[in-house]
């Protein structure tokens, strides 16, 4: 089988030689031709007279569409499919999501010009390249400067090129072919008996950990001891339950069971708040309500909080009918919920509600002060 | 000892001085009106002017020490521009003396009244009074100074005697002037800028305005160097291809400029403290919103897309164009950065002839500077141990 030329090939001495030998190539209206050198040579570019890379065209178009992508992913996952208000801000950031979208656009650009590089370059598939492994690519990464002319150029001819590159100074004009195609020995018996024991230590592996390693008894005997353990049967009591009930008419310390958890509260029924409204008392209670209720009633308890539009809104603490609750009933609110509020109970202390409540009532008795009371902190400022 | 480079020294026409006078002169009686008429307004629009020519001047004597540091070869026949242009440090001290009467318009915090009612100035006050603001002007203009005399003496000296460890000398120089400069523009920022309104504070302020200075001295060097190249006064082995550089570091320069700019925004966007927000909301009312919306295309927008191609970081006519757009935008970037202090609560045209009397100044002073500077010394540093690599500079 005949060899194909690639391509006739030269060395030279020197940058400016090469310099010379290039200018006169793209001159003589060669345009299939290269030029490697060991390090990059300014104003080779010029010489060859190469058009600019149209590289730059492809990292502007992923790099845009990777940033449209990453926008719109945001946008999806924020705003429409899973709306999630963070920190107070909109659905859709803008400038939250600018950092991370700038990220994006310079991965998808330098990913995709590297891989259009890859692409146009070495003309993918192909993962060899005529000019490896020749003589001429390794004096050319040394120290000697060359030229290839191309067997695809339209003025190619043997006999021409040849006489035009030793006239350029060229040295060692050699002709590069094309390395032959290689054939696969895929039916080999060698090859075929790797492949076998390939398959069947890989299959054998997997067949090993999957239905015998997974389902060997685990190093487990420390902690599966005679014990009870929470939410486990247990034969020695009668009903079969590993836990306990508390035994009847005691209860555990520091803890004291709420009795109206499943029914409303009465005004008549005494539940009285049992702290003094001292300064202490009503500062724990604001710190309190400033965490927990605010974000929902407003500071100040008029329902006007952040959250509004976002969740059903609270109502006003200042109506009429709030400001005749009795302590109790404000209290059950906190301790048992109401409506679409949940209980506060495994967040605050019994004291802290109490607190809170003295507070809701400061709030109350500051927002329709009466003349008495404008005339007792006018006195007390006065005092001050 | 270096080959000898052929260099015929071209003399600038006396008519090019003689606009720099007309100029300046037309600038100062107009200035003048400009007080008559509304002081506390001219002030403002006098600190717009002086603090353009402050980055300039002292923008461009960090180009010189970054090139110098660099050990940049393409910059060093155009190494003359940034030198005269920072000729301009001098005169900073002549130009801040208006500004010393303008203190009560300008600076909230001189108000002693105020002051006392406020405990937050109050607790600023150790900084923020008028003796050490002025000593600290004083002292920022003369560190300037100092370094801009040490620069161009050695540089002008190795005109003469040719000798290559002058260049050793400003070398070691730079060196130690970057992270003087780095102190002193900061200073300069908060002090000029920043506190005029005193409650507001942005730890990243010093190096927005360093970033738009910078675009400011490049734009300012770049069309210089067009301008004389296409009348002939630089060497003719400087070619386009040497523009490169330029047109790249402008471009660089207008990207930092939106990443700090947009560093400093989404962080106070989304802490949201009303001790921060306010001064972006300032910025968001009335007329000042279509300003604010401006200064985001003028200066980053089109810049970008004007400048994002290899050939039009080479070719002359796009340079000149985009190099006065950027001189622009940097004025009205400081405009935006002074204007609403003196807007806010105010019901006055945003945009009045007075915006437009002491840029006159401003750019008259850079004309003379360079002529006077350009008839005394050579337009290349002619002796250069890098200047043949500099002229043979090729993409």
């Amino acid at each position: 089988m005949s060899k194909i030329l690639y391509g006739y090939t030269a060395l030279f001495d020197s940058p400016d030689g090469i310099m010379a030998a290039a200018q006169k190539t793209a001159d003589d209206g060669f345009t299939k031709f290269d030029v490697h050198t060991p390090y990059p040579v300014h104003g080779m570019d010029k010489a060859m007279k190469v058009k600019p890379s149209k590289l730059g065209f492809v990292t502007l178009f992923f790099g845009l569409l990777g940033g449209a992508l990453a926008m719109l992913f945001m946008y999806w996952t924020m705003a429409v499919d899973y709306p999630m208000v963070i920190g107070g801000k909109p659905l859709f950031p803008l400038p939250a999501f600018g950092p991370v979208t700038f990220e994006v656009i310079v991965l998808a650009a330098t990913l995709s010009t590297v891989a259009a590089m890859i692409a146009l370059f070495f003309y993918l598939p192909q993962n060899n390249h005529p000019l490896h492994d020749t003589d001429y690519m390794k004096n050319v990464s040394s120290d000697k400067y060359g030229l290839c002319i191309e067997a695809g150029d339209p003025l190619f001819d043997e006999k021409k090129v040849k006489t035009f590159l030793d006239a350029a100074g060229g040295k060692n004009i050699t002709p590069i072919y094309n390395p032959d195609p290689v054939k696969y020995p895929l039916l080999q018996p060698r090859f075929l008996s790797v492949l076998l024991v390939v398959a069947l230590s890989v299959s054998g592996l997997t067949y090993f950990t999957l239905n015998k390693l997974m389902y060997m008894p685990p190093f487990d005997w420390m902690s599966e001891q005679e014990k009870l353990t929470p939410q486990r049967t247990y034969r020695l009591f009668e009903d079969g339950y590993g836990m306990r009930m508390p035994v009847q008419g005691t209860v555990a310390r520091g803890f004291m069971p709420y009795p109206y958890r499943d029914q409303p509260v009465l005004e008549e029924e005494g539940l009285a708040n049992p702290l003094l409204a001292t300064e202490e008392v009503l500062t724990l209670g604001k710190n309190k309500y400033n965490t927990f209720c605010s974000p929902c009633h407003g500071d100040h308890g008029d329902g006007d909080s952040r959250l509004r539009g976002y969740f059903p809104n609270p109502p006003s603490l200042h109506t009429p009918r709030a400001r005749e609750w009795s302590d109790g009933q404000i209290y059950h609110v906190l301790t048992v919920g109401q409506n679409v509020m949940a209980s506060y109970e495994p967040y605050t202390t019994r004291e802290e509600r109490w607190a809170i409540v003295h507070y809701i009532r400061a709030l109350q008795r500051a927002k329709n002060a009466s003349d008495a009371d404008i005339q007792l902190v006018r006195s007390d400022n006065n005092a001050r | 000892m270096p080959d000898n480079i052929e260099y015929k020294k071209k003399e600038i026409p006396g008519s090019v001085e003689k606009i720099g006078w007309i100029l300046l002169g037309l600038g100062v009686i107009l200035g003048a009106v400009a007080f008559l008429v509304d002081s506390s307004r001219a002030f403002f629009t006098y600190l717009i002017t002086f603090m353009f020519v402050l980055s300039v001047a002292v923008g461009a004597l960090f180009i010189v020490a970054l090139e110098y540091l660099a050990g940049a070869d393409w910059s060093v026949p155009f190494r003359r521009i940034p030198e005269f242009f920072a000729g301009a440090i001098p005169f900073l001290a002549l130009l801040v003396i208006p500004l010393l009467f303008g203190f009560h318009d300008l600076f909230h915090w001189t108000h002693t009244e105020d002051v006392e009612a406020d405990k937050i100035l109050q607790g600023k006050t150790p900084y923020l009074n008028e003796v050490f603001f002025i000593i600290r002007t004083v002292f920022c203009i003369g560190v300037w100074y100092i370094f801009y005399r040490l620069f161009t003496r050695n540089s002008r000296k190795q005109d003469e005697t040719g000798d290559q460890l002058l260049t050793r000398k400003n070398i070691t120089l730079s060196a130690i002037f970057i992270p003087v400069f780095a102190v002193t523009i900061t200073i300069a920022a908060v002090d000029w800028l920043m506190t005029l309104e005193p409650h507001w504070f942005s730890t990243i302020f010093g190096i927005y305005f360093f970033s738009g200075s910078m675009i400011a001295t490049l734009a300012a060097i770049t069309l210089t160097a067009v301008l004389l190249k296409e009348k002939g006064y630089l060497h003719p082995k400087i070619t386009n291809e040497h523009f490169y550089s330029l047109g790249a570091l402008m471009f660089a320069f207008v990207n930092f400029w939106a990443y700090i700019a947009f560093s400093q925004y989404m962080l106070i966007w989304y802490a949201d403290l009303p001790e921060t927000t306010f001064w972006f909301l300032q910025r968001w009312e009335g007329p000042m919103m279509y300003i604010s919306i401006g200064l985001i295309f003028v200066h980053f927008v089109i810049p970008y897309f004007g400048l994002v191609s290899l050939p039009s970081k080479t070719d002359p006519k796009r340079l000149k164009i985009m190099s006065v757009w950027l001189l622009f935008a940097h004025g009205l970037n400081l405009y935006w950065l002074i204007m609403p202090t003196y807007f806010s609560g105010k019901e006055v045209p945003v945009i009045t002839w007075m915006d437009f009397t002491f840029p006159l100044i401003a750019i008259a002073l850079f004309i003379i500077i360079f002529v006077i500077h350009a008839k005394k010394f050579n337009l290349m540093p002619v002796r250069d141990p890098k200047l043949r690599k500099g002229l043979d500079f090729h993409l």
